[in-house]
């Protein structure tokens, strides 16, 4: 209990430090802790990674993010030096580092799997790339136990891996990668062992551990939801390529495509064609015999463009009635409604087929709601609720 | 480089140790027999070239061997008795198999032990604990006459039966232990299913678990058939003077004839004569591996 | 489900029963006062006693046992290698005769075996003797050991191995830091696997031994030959518990030790 107060506190603090000053990718001078210059890997035929190009700053806590198969654990294979890229470079602070062997990179990572080792005790864990390092004994002591306070491991410092729980695993691995100061720390799915509710607190827990160490850190995951909470960038790869780089905000509420859209939370998609009218505002012609949409989109679009409008659902608002002052109301049909006990989902079929999904908080009881399945209701939404995205 | 250097050295020591010899066996199995130390004289030396390399090459050894019928019936009775006693090991190792696999599951550490322990016990000395059992004074006449199955003591060691009886219970653990493991991994619920849509006790046996532990039973069978192909001490110890086997063919040949050539040619027949077995065992290995995966 | 039927009550029963009884009565008349072995005329020990004053025995006893701890140990370090190269080397030129190699002699008949050694011997002109059994030994063992440890590597999780390169090993001490230690338990039943089959070779020790060199195998055949002696009953019955005491001491100790595992690991998870 007492952990989760402490570390929500911290992580607020926290929010608000890396939302209002760290943009270091926003600043020309700045100069990248990670740089891929075109890199391809291949496996024979198969290319994992497609000429590919991304920067990385330190301090940042960067989420690679994509199903799985999209080339995103190459990616930190790479990086952690078990892969060498077919074509292209990479850098780690402007030096390259495709002739270094992983146990010489200043670059450590954490496995999915932990990789705790079975024979040895918590304590040696952590202790072991110390070790390596031919660092003093007393040294090494001291730095153990400062990673066991870190990580509060300090009760379980004689353990071996299979006396503790899977949480506390998953802190010993924090720690041993931590121990030896790296320039970079690799997560690959470090919470995808852990059951939902820990893994919440664990989320937070791991930003805190990031702000305190400074580190720069680089997350795999698949789970958005993951990537969105702890990441100061989130990129989302397909199929060995970038999709779209940028903070989870901006990722959901600008996505650069129908992908990014879709693969971030929930969305409607809505078919038309753009109409220019006036500064990054569009009409779109959605059905015949229907007013056309009212969109404001910072993409640019000309006349008669195929496109999709992508909204999200909880910017949709449901009314029996037309509402008076929309910018947009269409009609449809409940077909289905999904009680999620603190919102609704509402699934509305438009006359075109098209199902639109629109949420609503659950601030009434349920009784009190003015329509319900087969009623006729209006969808409503204002000109910047959604973006325009090309094919 | 380490990489290769770590590389080299098992597999050096394995073309010295196992691949070259197997050369000199072929080299020797075309060479002709003569009466000195080493008894034998080379067919052709390496200088010479491919060419009288082949101009010399006969297989006077490999015609002795189909002339001479001691041979080839010394191969097929091999056959036969691997054959018979694989099926008997067969019959007796599968209900031990099947009462392990469905006993309480905290017996079957124990059981699996039992199993195994005879395999640490020197095979020799499992062979010999039958001498005493099959004699004509030994305890299973003994026994037989007591109960009043019997008048006079039957004759059974230095017979065929003799060997049998030792195959099937020194190999009696290689045809337990991967049946074994093929029904402990049968999923139980399938018997149930098999049942609640109308099989009996007995069909749901033969439709589900046969079927399901065949891999087990291929992979036993193969594990008692290529050694007992070559066994040397069973046919030697049980057997009578009548019983052949080419393992024990091979050991006469060189041990007491001396005829280093004609053993040769007989260690290469029966080679090529396990390469089937080996090669189905081998692929039906990895067929369970790649559905185990 | 976990009730045993009648059926499979009798048939391990009687498996049982044919896989022990003759060692039981092997036992049993190894202690018998009259040289025949098979009628029992009361309790004794002298044949034992009569064991214990033959040297030849004790000589081949001494020579199989040095044969077997050199060969296993050699054994165990080439076959371990030889593991780790198949499961981790990678590919690499010939490697399909290696894995051949590797696997063909677990399968090859032992006179063969022995023959082509025995015929590799003379043709280099080595005396038979301790040497040859040894190397003669080493070579079939090992590949047994192989088959042990790689089906143990391969059920190993590699990132382990990668976290130690991550962490500052380098590849050799990535091996002997946590590979090596992990699979332990893998190498020695490897090693007393070779050990065992090294003490029990008949056929490969009498082509690659010479009259120097006698092992205990050797040895019994001979005498057995000739028919059953309550002497070799008294060897036998040493041996049959030797191993016995050992196989139950090895099933005990990892019993306890998995029983310990899983209550730990049950503690961890509770709290």
């Amino acid at each position: 209990m007492d952990l989760q107060n402490y570390s929500h506190a911290s992580t607020s603090q926290g929010a608000g430090l890396t939302t209002s000053v760290f943009e270091p990718w926003n600043d020309p001078e700045a100069k990248p802790l990670i740089h891929f210059q075109n890199v391809t890997k291949r496996y024979g035929e198969f290319t994992a990674i497609d000429n590919l190009t991304i920067d990385i700053y330190e301090r940042e806590f960067y989420a690679l993010l994509g199903p799985s198969g999209c080339g995103k654990t190459t990616l930190m294979r790479m990086l952690a030096g078990f892969e060498t890229p077919t074509e292209g470079k990479i850098f780690l602070a402007g030096q390259d580092i495709a002739p270094v062997p992983p146990n010489k990179r200043a670059v450590n990572m954490m496995f999915q799997s932990y990789a705790l080792f079975p024979h040895l005790s918590v304590w040696e864990n952590i202790a072991f790339g110390l070790k390596r390092e031919k660092m003093p004994k007393h040294d090494i002591g001291d730095r153990v136990e400062a990673m066991l306070k870190l990580t509060r491991l300090e009760k379980f410092a004689r353990r071996k891996p299979h006396q503790i729980s899977g949480g506390q695993r998953q802190r010993v691995a924090l720690a041993r990668s931590l121990a030896k100061h790296p320039k970079l720390l690799l997560l690959d799915e470090p919470l995808g062992a852990l059951d939902k509710k820990l893994r919440q607190d664990t989320q937070f827990e791991l930003m805190d551990i990031q702000e305190k160490t400074g580190t720069t850190f680089v997350i795999v995951t698949h789970d958005q939801e993951e990537a969105m909470t702890v990441a100061s960038r989130v990129a989302v790869m397909d199929h060995g390529k970038i999709i779209q780089v940028a903070t989870p905000d901006r990722i959901y509420e600008n996505p650069n495509s129908v992908y990014v859209a879709d693969f971030i939370g929930d969305v409607n998609l809505i078919e038309g064609s753009a109409k220019p009218n006036g500064k990054d505002a569009y009409a779109l012609s959605w059905h015949e015999g229907h007013e056309p949409l009212t969109v404001k989109s910072p993409n640019v679009f000309s006349d008669g463009q195929k496109c999709h409008l992508a909204i999200r659902p909880e910017k949709v608002s449901i009314s029996a009635e037309k509402p008076a002052e929309a910018d947009n109301a269409v009609q449809g049909r409940i077909l289905d409604i999904a009680y999620l006990g603190n919102i609704s989902t509402y699934h509305v079929e438009l006359p075109t087929g098209t199902v639109i999904k629109a949420q609503t908080a659950n601030t009434r009881r349920i009784a009190r709601r003015a329509y319900t399945w087969e009623d006729t209701v209006w969808l409503s939404w204002t000109a910047t609720a959604g973006v325009l995205l090309a094919e | 480089m380490r990489r290769y250097f770590l590389i080299a050295i098992p597999y050096v020591w394995l073309v010295a140790l196992f691949l070259v010899p197997f050369a000199i066996v072929f080299k020797i199995s075309l060479s002709d027999y003569a009466v000195s130390i080493p008894p034998y004289v080379p067919r052709f030396d390496p200088e010479a070239g491919i060419g009288a390399l082949i101009d010399a090459l006969d297989f006077e050894n490999f015609i002795w061997l189909t002339e001479d019928d001691l041979y080839w019936k010394a191969y097929l009775s091999s056959l036969k008795i691997a054959l018979i006693s694989t099926f008997f090991t067969l019959l007796a190792g599968y209900p031990i198999a099947y009462g392990m696999a469905r006993a309480p599951e905290e017996w079957r550490p124990t059981l699996m032990m039992l199993v195994i322990l005879p395999f640490w016990t020197s095979f020799l000395i499992r062979v010999y604990a039958w001498m005493g059992i099959l004699s004509n004074e030994g305890f299973l006449n003994q026994f037989l006459m007591w109960i009043g199955v019997i008048s006079e003591p039957l004759t059974i060691l230095n017979t065929n039966s003799a060997v049998y009886i030792g195959i099937v219970y020194t190999y009696l653990p290689f045809m337990i232990l991967p049946v074994y493991s093929a029904l402990e991994r049968l999923d139980g619920s399938l018997i149930e299913a098999a049942e609640d849509l109308g099989c009996s006790r007995l069909t749901a046996f033969w439709l589900v678990t046969i079927p399901m532990s065949k891999n087990g039973i291929i992979a036993g069978c193969f594990l008692v058939f290529i050694p007992v192909l070559g066994e040397f001490v069973i046919p030697s110890l049980l057997g009578g003077s009548d019983t052949l086997m080419i393992g024990k063919v091979l050991w006469e040949e060189f041990f007491s004839n001396r005829d280093w050539p004609v053993a040769s040619a007989v260690a290469v027949v029966l080679l090529l004569l396990l390469i089937i077995p080996i090669v189905l065992f081998q692929r039906n290995q990895q067929k369970q591996q790649e559905a185990d995966q | 489900m976990n009730r045993m039927s009648w059926f499979n009550a009798v048939s391990l029963t009687l498996g049982f029963a044919f896989l022990y009884i003759p060692m039981v009565i092997l036992v049993i008349f190894s202690f018998n006062e009259s040289k025949l072995v098979t009628v029992w005329a009361g309790f004794s020990t002298k044949w034992y006693g009569e064991l214990l004053q033959n040297d030849a025995f004790l000589n081949a006893a001494w020579v199989t046992l040095k044969v077997a701890v050199f060969s296993s140990t050699m054994a165990t370090v080439l076959g371990t290698i030889a593991a780790y190269v198949l499961v981790r080397g990678g590919r690499f030129m010939g490697r399909t005769l290696f894995s051949g190699m590797i696997y063909a002699p677990l399968v090859m008949p032992e006179v063969i075996t022995g023959l082509s050694l025995l015929l590799l011997f003379i043709g280099i002109g080595l005396d038979r003797g301790v040497l040859t059994i040894v190397l003669a030994h080493t070579t079939f063992s090992m590949c047994y050991v192989s088959v042990v440890v790689s089906s143990r590597l391969v059920s190993f999780d590699r990132s382990l191995e990668e976290a130690a390169l991550d962490l500052g090993c380098s590849p050799a001490e990535a091996f002997r830091l946590v590979t090596l230690p992990i699979i332990a338990p893998a190498v020695i039943s490897g090693w007393l696997l070779a050990f065992t089959l090294s003490l029990d070779d008949l056929v490969i020790a009498s082509f690659t031994s010479g009259p120097a060199a006698t092992t205990l195998p050797i040895k019994i055949f001979s005498a057995v030959r000739l028919g059953v002696s309550p002497e070799i009953n008294a060897l036998s019955t040493i041996m049959i518990s030797i191993v016995t005491v050992g196989v139950i001491t090895a099933s005990l100790v990892t019993k306890h030790h998995v029983a310990r595992q899983k209550r730990e690991e049950q503690a961890a998870v509770r709290a």
